[in-house]
């Protein structure tokens, strides 16, 4: 067992265990926002340099800091590593920057986003963004691509997580899309004139985490903080059957896998449960889904929720 | 003194090819090392040669070649990083094109120390035509018995290709290159691992640059400790500079490291002075990835030391008053020169070779590309000037692999030793859009 | 500074039947031995240099999928490698790819010059193909030839200290060369000499 302190919290982790997993084990306000990387799709992680944190002590055997922040959902723990998040104003600095980067060419169209309420990109920018923009070029945009009936694909709101093309990767039999092209010109694509058909082509809208993917028969239905989560099983030769089906009254709006409470999903499921049971006869329901305070979904508003303070130093110079 | 390693004989006619070449004592060392050391005592030569990278980093190439994980069970990879990109570095094209056995011979021997069986050159694909003499250069090595199996009697086996890649700058970047050479696009890896342990084809790899791995023949034949004694502390050796701009003599020089940066200015062996009789203004020393110098501190350090060109000296004062030797690409601005438009078009090479994978690349690259071509073009607003220095340090540090860096440093070390011509821009842009590049010195000096 | 909307159209396969001759078989064939038994897909851009060259300059989908078939890779590994190097072209070109140098040195040395006195000469702007379908105009980023500034290349041909006149010459010697039958291929060797 490894020895690794985060934010002065101290925990005994396996061998192997990055810093992100070891901060999920605390818990709390410790555990760094992770955009690209999701604990289900091998490889993914390091790219979106959202959980970025600081090693003030690689380890008791060489206790020097690490020169750089460094990725915590790719970094491994080593025994006596101490490791600064939302005690370290470098690092809030550096994550206030990525949301930055990240907004700066997105186009802000939540009122019209069937992700709103259930968006980590929304959720990140409300704890680390900023109030206003300095952003004043042209937003960049693409022509809008069809992938079929049953995805609705936004690129305009992509952030290249690159997190669709490792469950298409490692779900599908057959992968046909990927990240084409490259710098801010990259874009996910099919490249060709194709629909993405596929038992498990569903599992990339629940992988994504803004609304760039979204499931396209339940587009413009109804927002997701009008339905109630409710857990349900299904036998199903395919997959698991396990499901949270989103519903007003008696009616199933939409299918999605369970996920965590860090959005990750827990059970990748097949598109017949997520687009052919839309009965709620189909399902044996297990009851209401367990709903973080922190979502729109259960309380109309944020509660509880603690902003940490952003530093800016940019603005105490001017000062 | 004129002191000559990687470019020795590169006078001689036909020294391009094998039989010249080894008329002038060409592949001695792969004799010698392959029958009379062990592999270990050439890592350990190049250790004490104390030769660093040559590609950009610097970093030492014995220690690089030390970290081989020699409990792998996987075959070893030496590959050589010919992906020469850098904006004012022409330097391994030079090599290759004129001595190819100089890379070759110093291939053998490091595959040899590293234990490796195959060795790749990743030539950057603009570069094509040097591949045909690269494979021209192999097939004559694979007839003399210098490649392939059983090398010159040693039971040592040896395959070099060729590998020639199809217009990415961030793929001199070694991990990029890997994956570039695994047939995929040119994203670098997540570090670690280093490739030393999971390399190409997750092997245990060592990626080396064409002047370094060029060296490595003298070094064998020499001795690491000789070496040592050639440059300035821990700048040993010679390093090849590549000069280009508004100079009177461009092209590639060997230098000693050491060589005082005046001198290699104004001498008539090397740069010639500036062009046209003009004032020197800056100076780029290590490729258009390290800051800019303004004339002062290009020639002398803020203490008053005469600059030279190793990697200590460039690199004194720190990025406030120093630079870096970077991979020897220099280049020089005189007096008309438009710092502004130059930043710019550095700006929108990194933002046109950013490979999208990291948020802050991909978006900070675009951004300032963006706010320079306003300023550049008189649109610009006083504000932005610190937008660009914010920017530029939320990029630094903070992304997968260097370009991060290479994109944001010379907009922030335009702007702390030109400030002045940035804010012209803004308070003259009638002047600024009707005047066309190289004039703007008359009017911000008045 | 371009354009901030990409029309990244989607392509269509056309379905016309491509292969590689026995030659050039052969050829792919001795690239693959370069590379690991299980490690196929590395031969993926030598081998895209070879198609685009054999089918006309450019790629297209059909070729793509060919070598995927090739390397048994999916034709969407083909499609990511394709559009993320700048040397590969998905659309058709000219004979002659004339690609000028804008990076700093050149730039300072006149690169913009050149760039312009082509576009004026060939009467198209850059990007565009003239009429003859014999050149292709383009922009590029730093061509390492920095201290023959400025330069440019066309397809794997280096022409450096360009000056207006110089231009001139090369546009007629290709244009010359492009009316002979099949020009005979030079070696590096008497390209050199």
């Amino acid at each position: 067992m490894l020895t690794v302190t985060i934010d002065n919290h101290t925990i005994e982790v396996e061998e192997g265990t990055t810093i992100l997993q070891a901060a999920r084990l605390i818990g709390g306000d410790i555990v760094p926002p992770a955009m690209c990387y999701h604990s289900k799709l091998k490889d993914s992680g390091g790219k979106c340099r959202t959980c970025m944190v600081k090693v003030v002590q690689g380890s008791t055997k060489d206790p020097r800091p690490m020169p750089k922040l460094v990725p915590s959902c790719r970094t491994a723990v080593m025994d006596g590593m101490v490791v600064q998040n939302i005690t370290s104003p470098e690092v809030l600095e550096a994550r206030r920057a990525v949301v930055e980067f990240l907004l700066i060419n997105h186009p802000l169209d939540c009122p019209v986003c069937d992700q709103a309420g259930e968006c980590d990109l929304q959720n990140l920018s409300y704890e680390h963004g900023s109030n206003t923009s300095r952003f004043e070029e042209e937003k960049r945009t693409y022509d809008p691509i069809t992938i079929g009936d049953l995805i609705q694909f936004h690129p305009n709101r992509c952030i290249l997580c690159y997190r669709c093309v490792y469950a298409a990767e490692q779900f599908t039999n057959k992968r046909m899309h990927g990240v084409l092209y490259r710098g801010d010109k990259a874009e996910i694509s099919t490249f060709i004139q194709q629909a993405i058909d596929n038992d498990f082509s569903g599992n990339m809208i629940d992988v994504c985490p803004v609304g760039a993917l979204t499931d396209k028969p339940f587009r413009f239905k109804n927002r997701v903080w009008f339905l109630k989560p409710m857990d349900a099983h299904r036998s199903c030769t395919k997959c698991s059957g396990k499901a949270t089906l989103w519903m007003r009254g008696n009616e199933v709006y939409r299918v999605t896998g369970r996920r965590n409470k860090y959005g990750e999903v827990e059970d990748f499921i097949c598109n017949e449960c997520r687009y052919e049971k839309k009965d709620a006869t189909a399902w044996e329901i297990e009851g209401p889904r367990a709903i973080e305070p922190t979502s729109v979904i259960s309380q109309n508003h944020y509660r509880n929720m603690v902003k940490p303070s952003v530093i800016n130093p940019l603005k105490e110079k001017m000062e | 003194m004129e002191r000559k390693i990687i470019l020795e004989n590169i006078e001689v006619e036909g020294i391009r090819f094998l039989n010249v070449y080894r008329k002038h004592g060409g592949y001695s060392s792969v004799e010698k090392a392959l029958k009379t050391m062990t592999p270990d005592e050439v890592v350990n030569e190049v250790k004490l040669a104390g030769l660093r990278g040559r590609g950009g980093a610097g970093f030492p190439a014995g220690m690089k070649w030390s970290f081989i994980d020699k409990k792998s069970n996987k075959p070893h990879y030496l590959v050589c990083n010919a992906d020469e990109s850098e904006p004012g570095t022409f330097k391994d094209r030079y090599l290759m094109e004129h001595i190819p056995h100089r890379l070759i011979e110093g291939m053998i021997c490091a595959s040899y120390a590293l234990e490796a069986h195959t060795a790749y050159i990743y030539v950057r694909g603009e570069y094509k035509y040097i591949v045909g003499i690269l494979n021209e250069a192999i097939k004559e090595c694979y007839q003399q018995g210098l490649l392939g199996e059983n090398i010159l009697g040693s039971h040592y086996d040896l395959d070099i290709y060729v590998h020639c890649g199809a217009g990415a700058y961030i793929c001199g970047e070694e991990t990029a290159l890997l994956e570039s050479l695994e047939g995929k696009r040119g994203n670098p890896r997540l570090k670690p691992p280093f490739p030393a342990v999971k390399g190409l084809y997750q092997s245990p790899t060592v990626v080396n640059n064409v002047e370094t791995l060029s060296n490595i023949g003298w070094i064998v034949n020499n001795g690491g400790e000789t070496f040592a004694k050639i440059g300035i502390g821990k700048s040993t050796g010679t390093k090849l500079i590549s000069a280009c701009g508004h100079i009177n003599r461009p092209g590639v020089y060997e230098i000693e490291l050491g060589l005082p940066v005046e001198e290699f200015l104004y001498s008539e062996q090397y740069c010639g002075g500036i062009k046209d009789g003009k004032e020197l203004k800056a100076v780029i020393p290590g490729g258009s990835s390290v800051p800019i110098l303004p004339k002062n501190l290009i020639l002398n350090t803020l203490q008053g030391e005469k600059r030279l060109l190793s990697y200590e000296s460039l690199a004194e004062g720190g990025f406030v008053s120093g630079s870096m030797l970077g991979s020897g690409g220099f280049i020089v601005y005189d007096e008309d020169d438009c710092i502004v438009r130059n930043t710019y078009n550095f700006s929108r090479f990194y933002h046109h070779e950013s490979c999208g994978q990291c948020s802050p690349c991909r978006e900070g690259t675009g951004w300032m590309d963006s706010v320079l071509y306003r300023l550049e073009n008189g649109e610009g607003k006083m504000k932005d000037i610190d937008l660009l220095v914010n920017i530029s340090s939320h990029i630094e540090g903070n992304t997968i692999c260097p370009l991060g860096d290479a994109a944001a440093w010379p907009v922030a070390a335009a702007i702390r030793h030109f400030r002045e011509e940035f804010e012209f821009h803004v308070t003259h842009p009638e002047i600024v859009r009707n005047i066309k590049h190289g004039s703007l010195a008359k009017y911000i000096n008045n | 500074m371009s354009d901030k909307h990409f029309h990244h159209k989607l392509y269509v396969k056309k379905n016309i039947d491509v292969a590689f001759s026995p030659d050039t078989l052969r050829k792919v064939e001795s690239i693959l031995s370069h590379y690991p038994e299980d490690q196929k897909k590395s031969a993926l851009i030598p081998v895209l240099q070879i198609a685009q060259e054999e089918f006309g300059g450019s790629l297209n989908v059909d070729i793509m999928d060919y070598v995927a078939s090739l390397l048994n890779i999916t034709p969407i590994e083909v499609y990511e490698v394709a559009t993320f190097y700048s040397q590969f072209y998905l659309d058709p070109v000219g004979k002659y790819v004339i690609e000028v140098c804008q990076t700093g040195p050149c730039a300072i040395c006149g690169g913009e010059d050149v760039l312009h006195y082509l576009e004026q000469k060939l009467k198209i702007k850059v990007g565009e193909t003239t009429e003859d379908k014999l050149f292709t105009l383009k922009a590029v980023e730093c061509l390492g030839a920095c201290g023959s500034a400025p330069v440019m290349q066309v397809n794997t041909e280096f022409y450096e200290y360009l000056n207006l006149d110089k231009i001139d010459d090369i546009l007629e010697t290709l244009r010359k060369e492009s009316a002979l039958p099949k020009p005979e291929k030079q070696t590096w060797k008497e390209r050199l000499s």
